[in-house]
């Protein structure tokens, strides 16, 4: 890394996270001004105009990618038309030890005078939970289910090619086009087609707009520069600026300009899950790259210098403040873009070339928490890529995460995708798969598995919150086999996906009707082809998605019963039952046997994974097919943020023995300490679940750093990843760290602020992490040698 | 079928330093030799033993009732004279305290284990090893379970002090694609004084597998004072110049599993005083391995 990289680096790592209260400010300007006057459409496209008019203009000392989603880096802004903030949620933000926001008094007075005044009937968020069902509101607070979108709008959007293919003036003229071929005689949608299109127009104009004034703020800032060199780099920007967005991207700097500023785009334009991900950016930048080294224009290390100031721009940017449970749900300054590398081209072959290894390198170098960087492995990739990518990933903190392309592939198709679309796919966010450039894949919420067991066994009560949230299947104690008390919890399982699914279909057509998104919109088939928003159903594919969590628990816990309740007959349900109510407290014997003497997820032990592949079953059956209110269907996918840890927090003891208010476990991994035979045994019980019939799945495995230690290490942990992707495991990651470091790191964070682990899909500074995720992490199985 | 029951001590997934690639291995209980380094003390004796750990014990005494030996007794020690290691205060005890080392393996019940890891062997170059103890010890389950791992097509490895009769060596060839030979000592008296027996055996059986044109890593575990002296190691080389050997891996001692002699009830008479050789003398030994030819490494 050079002193320019080092520095601007250290820039990002300082900046403390603000709030940014600019475009809050703007929103309000702009919806006093237009609402009411226009259609909704327009309205959006109008406001997002205004944004980018008026907001702060950023050009760091030595960046040369430019542009700031807040007024400088580091600065989130707020989005009150979805979420406004209370002057409480304000100081909670400013005050809280952890992803706490700084929020200056000049913000918090026009939060107090303007914002408020303003917002607090009109935002989304006050519709959403108005709208919301009596049986709703009880399972989310009760912590059964978690909801996306009430304070933040529908995304995990990745980008294909076509921004490297063509300038925002070429998107303009397809938008006149399809404007021009509506047909009003036969097509009744004409008119709502006609609004769409024209608010995609006003929002190419916007960010035509946003560059010309970046063009012109570098150069006035060249003309005071008195650096020569300097000056050339900003005349450098000023002419890139001039080219994209307006007009496709002509060198590897400029490709790199164009994608950034399409990512203050629709970043800006509302504030979607998993910010905007550039998808295959190895395969989109190879050509510039290509040209400019064959040109002369770069080298080598020139062309790894601005991806790595590509690199700390994603940095710059955290995740917008978030407040009650979906700050639980999601508890990191992280925004979860991820970029894919490796993997296929569209016509299948290798897609790794050299800035493959290029963006393995700068993300070695970084280490930086965004943007999430990972690669996708196939039969294809060469074994030196896949190693030098395990020899950055055993450093310990968990990036790159390695995907399975041939899963993802299969996934897709199975979801319906065209070859050409599935192979140009992959994963963002965590782990989730969706077709680039051509797909609407949101997230809705993550589903607390366990818990319904636990409502289960107690007839739809809820011991927790005192509430009746299930129907009546009948109390634990009269269930006469395993069957009985299997059928009783996917019963209880429907009824709560019934609940969550009825909430989603409301919150699809409040996001479609009153917040469409008409710059995203642009970016992504087919909307303008079919004149339909993004948040419409506006994509070619529009994939919904739950996501489940705490397979490992759950399974473990119905083996716990079915192997000692009803097959050896060890104890009663009753007096399960009993020590379950006492969190074990005097009930040794069972907590021992359930603990030490049973059969668990995670040892390729086929009696504890027969269970996790029925209730998998059960859980896919469920949801998978549904219709989702944007013409296409739910499926499911297995990952958790962080929501493990508070998904457990409102949970009894668990009868694998897993103690009152203890997360509960993460992706597919097993119950921490439950898996005892090894990275192998684990790796092939995660593989009896059918990873194909999922939008992707999350497995974590910790290593201490013996293991992986070594020639032989590294060829092991390749083997390895090889080893669960030809079994259709969808997605592997690693933490390399020993516990003594993670004990000590706990104690004294001062000396460990730069320790970074990995939490479930990304990876997160230890000292940002919650005590009780910081114990959960702790307490995963660490695979050593005996 | 009768199949030939065994002795095992533990299967290991996982593992990476007993052969090459990704391997399974298994641990067979009783050895004929007894080094004094030895960090397995419980696959010595041919015998189940009781592994006891004090730490962990809370002196419950949960256990007590359901020992038929009633060889426990009120402070929760253990009478070895009456235990017969038959596992019942395992089952009970509440806290890992009591473990049993050693139970009866047939080939029928392992041959399922060792092919569970198979996709891991494919993708690594690896396979199953036997281990020990000393392998050899148990002939007829080891040509078993070896002959069922070749008809698999599974790459075998047999990990052994080379103290077994010639003829076993002669049978095992059969199915072994790889020998892990550990060599102690050139000097029969010193053989004899740090594990119990000479080395006359142990040389010929090496010469005999090297005549034969099998795969050889010959294993030297390195400890300060015993066998990492220039006279023994000049020794070993000159032995070894006369071999036909794949590799030559130099094993340094490594303290971890003392203190299972304590859970065995056992003194560890010379654990304070082994060491492994400085760095610079175990590299200084590699350089002169490496000098005459051969593929030598620290470490399995």
């Amino acid at each position: 890394m050079n002193e320019r990289i080092s520095k601007l680096r250290q820039e990002s790592l300082d900046a403390t996270p603000r709030l940014c209260i600019e475009r809050a400010r703007l929103v309000t300007e702009a919806y006093e001004k237009f609402a009411g006057t226009v259609e909704t459409p327009i309205l959006r496209a109008l406001v997002f105009k205004h944004i980018l008019a008026n907001k702060t203009l950023w050009i760091g000392n030595g960046e040369l990618i430019v542009g700031e989603k807040g007024s400088r880096p580091q600065s989130a802004p707020s989005f009150p038309e979805l979420c406004c903030h209370s002057l409480e949620d304000l100081d909670v933000m400013n005050r809280r030890e952890k992803i706490f926001f700084r929020v200056d008094e000049a913000a918090r007075q026009l939060q107090a005078e303007t914002i408020i005044p303003y917002w607090q009937n009109r935002s989304l968020r006050q519709a959403i939970l108005r709208h919301m069902s009596p049986e709703w509101h009880s399972c989310y607070e009760s912590g059964i289910f978690t909801e996306f979108m009430e304070q933040r709008g529908p995304g995990h959007t990745v980008l294909d090619g076509k921004i490297y293919a063509k300038g925002f003036l070429d998107f303009k003229a397809d938008i006149a086009a399809a404007i021009a071929a509506l047909d009003y005689l036969s097509d009744p949608r004409a008119y709502e087609r006609k609004i769409q299109l024209e608010a995609m127009d006003i929002a190419c104009d916007a960010i035509l707009l946003y560059g010309r004034r970046y063009a012109a703020y570098a150069r006035e800032l060249a003309a005071d520069e008195t650096c020569p060199q300097r000056r050339a780099e900003l005349l450098q920007i000023a002419v890139n600026c001039d080219v994209v967005p307006a007009q496709r991207p002509q060198t590897f700097q400029q490709a790199l300009q164009m994608y950034w500023f399409v990512h203050l785009g629709v970043t800006s334009e509302i504030n979607p899950w998993d910010a905007l991900s550039p998808g295959r950016l190895d395969q989109h930048l190879a050509p510039f790259y290509q040209r400019d080294i064959d040109s002369g224009r770069l080298n080598r290390e020139q062309a790894k210098e601005l991806l790595e100031c590509f690199w700390i721009k994603f940095n710059n940017q955290p995740a917008p403040p978030k407040v009650g449970i979906t700050l639980k749900e999601s508890s990191t300054y992280t925004d979860f873009a991820n970029i894919n590398s490796g993997g296929i081209t569209a016509d299948g072959f290798d897609g790794v070339n050299e800035v493959s290894y290029l963006i393995l390198e700068t993300m070695d170098e970084l280490t930086l928490l965004q943007p999430s960087s990972n690669v996708q492995i196939s039969r294809k990739t060469p074994q030196a890529f896949l190693r030098k990518a395990c020899e950055i990933s055993r450093k310990g903190w968990g990036q790159p995460a390695f995907y399975n392309t041939e899963a993802i592939v299969q996934e897709l198709l199975n979801a319906g995708k065209s070859l050409a679309d599935a192979r140009q796919g992959g994963a963002s966010g965590c782990v989730e798969t969706g077709a680039f450039g051509k797909e609407a894949y949101i997230l809705t919420g993550y589903l607390n598995l366990p818990k319904i067991l636990e409502l289960t066994l107690y007839d739809g009560f809820d011991n927790i919150s005192g509430r009746q949230l299930g129907p009546h299947t009948g109390k634990a104690t009269d269930f006469g086999s395993f069957d009985e008390l299997f059928q009783a919890f996917r019963l209880q399982l429907r009824h709560f996906v019934d609940i969550k699914v009825r909430g989603n279909q409301i919150i699809e057509q409040l996001y479609a009707k009153q917040m469409p998104v008409p710059f995203l919109s642009v970016v992504v088939d087919d909307c303008i082809a079919k004149g339909q928003d993004y948040n419409a159903g506006g994509a070619r594919y529009n994939t919904s998605y739950i996501q489940g969590v705490g397979i490992g628990t759950l399974t473990d816990s119905l083996v716990a019963i079915k192997f000692n309740v009803f097959d050896q007959q060890r104890f009663s349900m009753d007096a399960l039952l009993q020590a379950l109510g006492s969190d074990f407290a005097g009930n040794e014997v069972i907590y021992h046997l359930v603990r030490e003497k049973t059969p668990k997820y995670g040892n390729d032990d086929d009696y504890a994974d027969e269970l996790m592949k029925l209730a998998f079953s059960a859980y896919h059956a469920e949801v998978t097919g549904r219709p989702n209110g944007r013409g296409d269907t739910y499926r499911i996918d297995m990952l958790p943020t962080t929501c493990h840890v508070y998904f457990g927090s409102v949970m009894g003891a668990s009868p694998n023995g897993r103690k009152a208010g203890k997360p509960v476990s993460e992706g597919i991994s097993p119950e921490k300490g439950a898996d005892r035979k090894g990275p192998t045994a684990v790796i092939k019980s995660a593989a009896k679940m059918d990873h194909l019939q999922t939008g992707g799945t999350l497995l974590n495995q910790k290593f201490t750093p013996a293991v992986v230690a070594g020639e032989k290490g590294l060829d092991s942990m390749a083997a390895l990843i090889r080893s669960y992707f030809s079994l259709d495991g969808h997605h592997i990651q690693f933490n390399v760290i020993d516990r003594a470091t993670l004990l000590a790191a706990q104690q004294q964070p001062e000396d460990y602020k730069d320790l970074i682990v990995r939490v479930a899909g990304y990876s997160d500074h230890f000292h940002n992490l919650s005590k009780e995720l910081q114990d959960e992490i702790i307490e995963r199985t660490e695979q050593s040698f005996q | 079928m009768t199949q030939p029951v065994s002795l095992g001590l533990t299967l290991q997934k996982f593992s990476i330093h007993d052969g090459p690639g990704i391997r399974t291995t298994v641990f067979f209980k009783g050895c004929p030799l007894r080094c004094s380094w030895c960090h397995n003390p419980e696959s010595q004796s041919y015998r189940a033993e009781l592994l006891y750990d004090a730490e962990k014990c809370t002196q419950c005494l949960r256990c007590l009732p359901h020992c038929p030996q009633q060889a426990i007794t009120a402070s929760a020690a253990t009478d070895r004279n009456l235990c017969r290691a038959c596992g019942e205060c395992s089952d009970h005890c509440l806290h890992g305290a009591r473990q049993i080392a050693g139970r009866a393996i047939s080939p029928a019940e392992l041959l399922p284990q060792l092919l569970a890891d198979q996709v891991f062997y494919e993708q690594s170059g690896g396979g199953v090893t036997f281990s020990g103890g000393e392998p050899l010890s148990h002939i007829d389950v080891l040509e078993t379970l070896a002959q069922e791992s070749k008809r698999h097509r599974l790459h075998v490895c047999v990990d052994t002090c080379g103290h077994a009769p010639a003829e076993s060596f002669r049978r095992s060839l059969r199915y072994t694609d790889l020998f892990l030979f550990d060599l102690k000592h050139m000097d029969p008296a010193k053989h004899r004084l740090y594990t119990g027996q000479d080395n006359r055996l142990i040389l010929a059986n090496l010469r005999l597998l090297s005549d034969f044109g099998a795969n050889i890593f010959l294993r030297l575990p390195l400890i300060e004072g015993i066998n990492a002296d220039s006279e023994n190691i000049a020794a070993t080389l000159a032995f070894a110049k006369t071999l036909r050997l794949r590799q030559v891996n130099l094993l340094p001692y490594h303290a971890t599993g003392r203190s299972k002699y304590a859970r065995l009830g056992r003194a560890d008479e010379t654990g304070e005083q082994l060491k492994p050789p400085t760095p610079d003398r175990l590299e200084e030994i590699r350089h002169q391995f490496a000098a005459a030819g051969f593929d030598t490494h620290i470490g399995g």
